[in-house]
């Protein structure tokens, strides 16, 4: 097995070991992204001189004797809404182009503390709205699994980078399904923790009440190492969590007691795949064969929850983007500027692609006057009617078993004229961000045609560590997430459009 | 004039904090621009809002001043609109669940108690500033963010107001009572106090209120007054004419006094308020206000009251000494150091420190006469007399010494010796045979002028009563 | 409920962003398909239900009342497209 191919654990314990040196490692990923990016292009930006500089920091300790962190030259990208000092942070937005923030998300603060190796900044739908990363403004990231597929949204370029080694792990942000859904299509573990649970410092915001970071990687084990290293409280934060952080890592391999598997029927109605469905449920019955009870649910209110969620998170997206307007920094229009609000106007409409334009004006429809009751104060309503089905549920249950997306990745270009349609595709994702409670996606299968299939995992309000365990639980018996794309140059083929 | 004017007030007051009201940037006034920023109040990418405890506390304790009903539940909301002073194009501000409703603030005037009801009390941010360059031709503006962020407290009356009287009598009381509990420093020309006011005429007896002008950021109260009367006489000379009075925003020129249409605000506001998510929401128990209302200090209306009783000084004088309460306190040490003459100190503040202070345009706080200095000066007046005691109290502001040190060192203590003042007497007795004869013979203007020679050989220090008693004893016994 | 070209011309308004006679179009009819589909809400009742505006069960989350040391001056106006003397600079406001 090549280095690249190894999960973040594995990598780090030969780093310290001193099997191999984080500058090799640093240098052997480069050649391989510089192999296989201009197929994937999951990255807007790669930095392999900040990469290596940091790899020999964590050389010259481990050479020392040196205490190293968590995630000694481990090498991390990160999805390109979270901000790192010196290195540009776009969003995937024009708006943005040039942005280079002078300051690190608390996120990044965390893993340069535990000694990880920041590679680069990996593509995203603008502004993290999108489930199919085809809204970013500079390009479309391809599914390693098959290239004419959309590698999901809005977190594909962290998914994608993971799934075709050319990242041991990644963050991203999770509003609406952002982490699981693009890992469920990359066949990845993507774990979205409780709201609050990780500081959102340095998260360029989309829908702040929904918004929270999340990890990507190879496997398990990685996710709670990585959620390890980011949670705790953040006094720059005020949705920052003060709940105490558990060991996630020491005894990630027993799941306690009788457990108790709650599998809602709306998860499992109409418009899901058959083969997504049954790959599911085949997991589902070898939790069984492991001990644990099957419970079937109801929460009743999970078929309002994308239409909840398109009002509060369009309503929170109109103001957080109200921002950039081009007077402090960003994007300023070139055309003649006589007039404040003409320059607003252009520099936003230059600035902006249609999906976050579009939803801009979804969001300020939504508030503006005399529709404020009618739309948001509902949605908020409904949002508490959700919130009260899974603590309906979580009092049966310890966790919640579903399917992460109800198809498998889709084409390029096959809904991108249908808005709604997309929004369709983050049906199962959307409950836990109105929620605010965590949820994993792991791979449970693949189609005919080879695509990964996810199952999503819920549990309750900082119940990550159980999450993680039942996660476990299922690849500790399935080797599912130990299989690798074939990252071979497809036939050029007509007609495809990008 | 035949209308009834119906008038409201919003005041917004910068409150004292050292820093920012979601940030750790300086509130000072007066820095080089855009020095007191950072990303949180420039709204950069990513950035989050984390609450100024003390800002909170003080709005808490401003609205409890102002007998506010406090919500147990409060949150912030956010208020789009586009300005380039306005760093996220919204202002966390609260529209749902204020801190305070239902207060209200009593004044008097013209002798008669009117109560006027307050509507809500509410914290903000503050914008940065705009600058328009004088510069003929320039086709931009200049924006400054130090001021964006700083924690401003908003109080909104109910139009209750029917005269431009009331309007600066609530001014002041407010403002009175925002510098009593110390929360803000009210300075206008700083911009820490600024008013907008609403004003609306109808027919006398009418019900219905008419068309509402708004007037924004007004930065004293001079003004306020002026646009009040400017828009009083604009309003009513339209209604005379059968004409309509546009609901509108207006600014107030004070070079022409005149009163002009907003341009930039012709479009209807949508503020679009929604709770803001990046905080959460506050809930103020009961312990929490008991706390507050403890720092509460004694309110310039309860301090005139017992000025006059356990003070014994007049109406007058209690409403002069509390008008400010630095100048209260400036005098309540002064008491405190010498509880046996608080008429007399009230006498010296009212008179002479606030005279001292006009001249110099200086506050009592920066007085370089303390207290303690004032009393010893009132203490050692029967001494030296009271002229010399003025001489004395000028020597002190220029010099910044003590009353005694001054009177040690000039040697001004009066001669109070009977047998000294004697021996002087018989002196200028024999050097002025002629005015103590023409005493003799009825003429009383002889004894002033004896008085006056006594003082020149004495060079003022001798005590005038008993040098008074001693001459005349000394007269009638020689006319004998 | 459909949205209108007019419509879509006031949000676009209160959003600052200049749209094309096309896009007004296509969000027109994109935005009113969303709206139909987010009618289905009013198949509930919630007039005894409580909004709910956060995500967090946090209450009284402060700081205190102390200075923080932020980036130069120069740092924070190189981020910006257009500076002058120490200001940002904008189009002329026009109060
Ligand atoms: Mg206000
Ligand atoms: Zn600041």
């Amino acid at each position: 097995m090549l280095s690249h191919e190894l999960s973040a654990n594995q990598i780090k314990e030969k780093i310290i070991k001193r099997e191999i040196t984080a500058q090799e490692i640093v240098e052997e990923l480069f050649e391989w992204i510089n192999l296989k990016e201009p197929l994937i292009k999951a990255y807007l930006c790669l930095d392999k001189e900040g990469a290596l500089l940091k790899a020999k920091e964590v050389d010259k300790k481990l050479d020392n004797g040196e205490k190293v962190g968590l995630l000694a030259g481990v090498p991390v990208a990160l999805k390109d809404n979270i901000c790192t000092v010196g290195i540009k942070t776009t969003c995937a937005s024009k708006i943005l182009e040039n942005f280079i923030p002078p300051y690190d998300a608390f996120v990044v603060k965390r893993i340069k503390e535990e000694d990880a190796i920041i590679i680069g900044k990996a593509n995203l739908d603008e502004f993290a709205m999108g489930s199919s990363n085809e809204n970013s403004a500079f390009h479309i990231t391809r599914n390693p699994w098959n290239t004419d597929c959309i590698p999901g949204g809005s977190g594909g370029g962290p998914a994608a980078a993971v799934t075709a080694d050319m990242a041991f792990m990644a963050l991203g942000s999770d509003t609406g399904g952002s982490v699981r859904q693009p890992s469920a299509f990359c066949g990845n573990v993507g774990c979205k923790p409780t709201y609050g649970r990780v500081s959102r410092y340095g998260l360029v915001a989309f829908a702040s009440s929904l918004d929270q970071i999340g990890s990507v990687t190879k496997d398990v084990y990685d996710a709670a190492l990585l959620l390890q290293v980011v949670s705790g409280h953040d006094g720059f934060d005020s949705t920052s969590a003060t709940v105490g952080v558990p060991d996630y890592l020491s005894d990630i391999n027993n799941v306690d007691g009788n457990l108790r598997i709650g599998v809602p029927k709306e998860f499992f109605g109409e418009g899901l795949n058959s083969e997504v469905g049954s790959a599911v449920m085949n997991a589902l019955e070898i939790y069984k064969r492991n001990g644990a009870e099957l419970v079937d649910l109801s929460l009743p209110h999970c078929g309002y929850a994308v239409a909840t969620y398109y009002i509060i998170a369009t309503a929170e997206a109109s103001s957080n983007l109200a921002r950039y307007d081009g007077v402090r920094y960003g994007h300023r229009s070139q055309l003649s500027e006589d007039n404040i609000i003409d320059m607003y106007s252009r520099v936003r409409a230059e600035g902006f692609g249609s999906e976050v334009k579009r939803r801009i004006l979804f969001g300020n429809y939504v508030l503006s006057a005399g529709f404020y009751e009618a739309y948001y104060l509902k949605a908020s309503k409904v949002r508490n009617l959700i919130k009260n089905d899974f603590e309906d549920a979580f009092k049966k249950v310890d966790c919640i078993i579903s399917p992460t997306c109800p198809t498998p990745a889709f084409r390029i270009g096959e809904k991108i004229t249908d808005p709604l349609q997309m929004y369709l595709s983050d049906i199962y994702t959307i409950p836990a961000n109105l929620v605010g409670i965590p949820g994993i996606s792991i791979p449970c299968g693949f189609t005919n045609t080879g695509l990964p299939i996810g199952m999503q995992i819920l549990g309750k309000h900082f119940d990550e560590g159980k999450i993680l365990k039942v996660a476990k639980l299922f690849e500790n018996e399935t080797d599912f997430h130990l299989k690798k794309p074939n990252l071979i140059e497809p036939e050029p083929k007509k007609g495809i459009d990008i | 004039m035949k209308y009834e004017v119906v008038m409201g007030l919003e005041t917004h007051a910068e409150l004292d904090t050292e820093s920012k009201l979601f940030c750790g940037c300086s509130t000072k006034f007066g820095s080089e621009p855009n020095t007191q920023t950072c990303p949180v109040c420039l709204g950069l990418p990513g950035v989050l809002p984390v609450m100024n405890k003390k800002a909170f506390e003080h709005s808490l304790k401003a609205a409890l001043t102002l007998n506010c009903e406090i919500s147990k539940f409060t949150n912030f909301d956010r208020k789009s609109y586009y300005y380039p002073d306005l760093p996220k194009n919204y202002q966390t501000s609260q529209n749902y669940f204020n801190i305070g409703n239902n207060g209200y603030v009593d004044i008097v005037v013209k002798g008669k108690e009117k109560r006027i009801d307050i509507h809500n009390v509410h914290l903000e941010e503050e914008a940065g500033k705009l600058i328009h360059p004088e510069t003929s031709g320039a086709n931009y503006s200049l924006v400054d963010f130090n001021r964006a962020g700083v924690p401003l407290l908003e109080i909104v009356t109910q139009p209750d107001m029917r005269n431009v009287e009331e309007v600066e009598s609530y001014m002041q009381a407010l403002r009175n009572i925002l510098l009593y509990i110390g929360v803000s420093d009210c300075k206008m020309q700083e911009g820490s106090l600024r008013f907008e006011v609403s004003i609306s005429l109808r027919e006398k007896g009418s019900n219905v209120l008419g068309n509402r002008v708004e007037i924004k950021n007004l930065n004293s109260m001079k003004a306020v007054l002026k646009v009040l009367a400017y828009e009083m006489s604009r309003q009513s000379s339209l209604l005379d004419k059968g004409e309509n009075v546009l609901m509108e925003t207006r600014l107030w020129d004070d070079v022409d006094s005149v009163s002009r249409r907003m341009r930039s605000k012709e479009e209807a506001h949508d503020y679009r308020y929604f709770p803001e998510p990046d905080l959460v929401p506050i809930w103020i128990d009961q312990e929490w206000i008991n706390e507050i209302r403890a720092t509460i200090p004694e309110l310039p209306v309860d301090k005139h009251q017992r000025f006059v009783n356990e003070y014994s000084i007049s109406d007058y004088d209690a409403g002069i000494l509390t008008e400010d309460k630095h100048l209260a306190d400036y005098f309540e040490e002064c008491v405190g150091l010498s509880q046996d003459s608080p008429k007399e100190l009230s006498n010296w503040i009212i008179n002479d420190v606030l005279r001292e202070l006009n001249e110099r345009k200086t506050n009592v706080q920066d007085f370089i006469v303390s207290p303690k200095m004032l009393v010893e000066l009132v203490k050692i007046k029967p001494t030296i007399g009271s002229s010399i005691a003025k001489d004395v109290f000028g020597e002190m502001i220029n010099t910044g010494r003590t009353a005694p040190s001054i009177v040690k060192e000039k040697n001004l203590t009066q001669i109070d010796d009977v047998s000294e003042l004697n021996d002087i007497v018989t002196k200028v007795i024999e050097d002025n045979p002629k005015a103590a004869e023409d005493y003799g013979q009825g003429k009383k203007s002889a004894l002033t002028f004896l008085i006056g020679q006594t003082m020149k050989i004495t060079r003022g220090k001798a005590n005038p009563k008993i040098l008074t008693k001693i001459l005349m004893e000394r007269l009638s016994a020689g006319s004998k | 409920m459909d949205i209108s070209v007019k419509e879509i011309e006031h949000i676009a308004n209160l959003s600052r962003i200049t749209l094309t006679v096309d896009e007004k179009k296509t969000f027109a009819k994109q935005l009113t398909n969303i709206l139909d589909y987010i009618e289905k809400l009013n198949e509930l009742d919630t007039d005894e239900v409580q909004p709910m505006a956060y995500a967090t069960s946090l209450k009284n989350v402060f700081r205190e009342d102390k200075l923080k040391s932020s980036f130069s001056r120069q740092e924070i106006l190189e981020l910006s497209p257009s500076s002058t003397n120490g200001f940002f600079k904008v189009p002329k406001v026009i109060e």
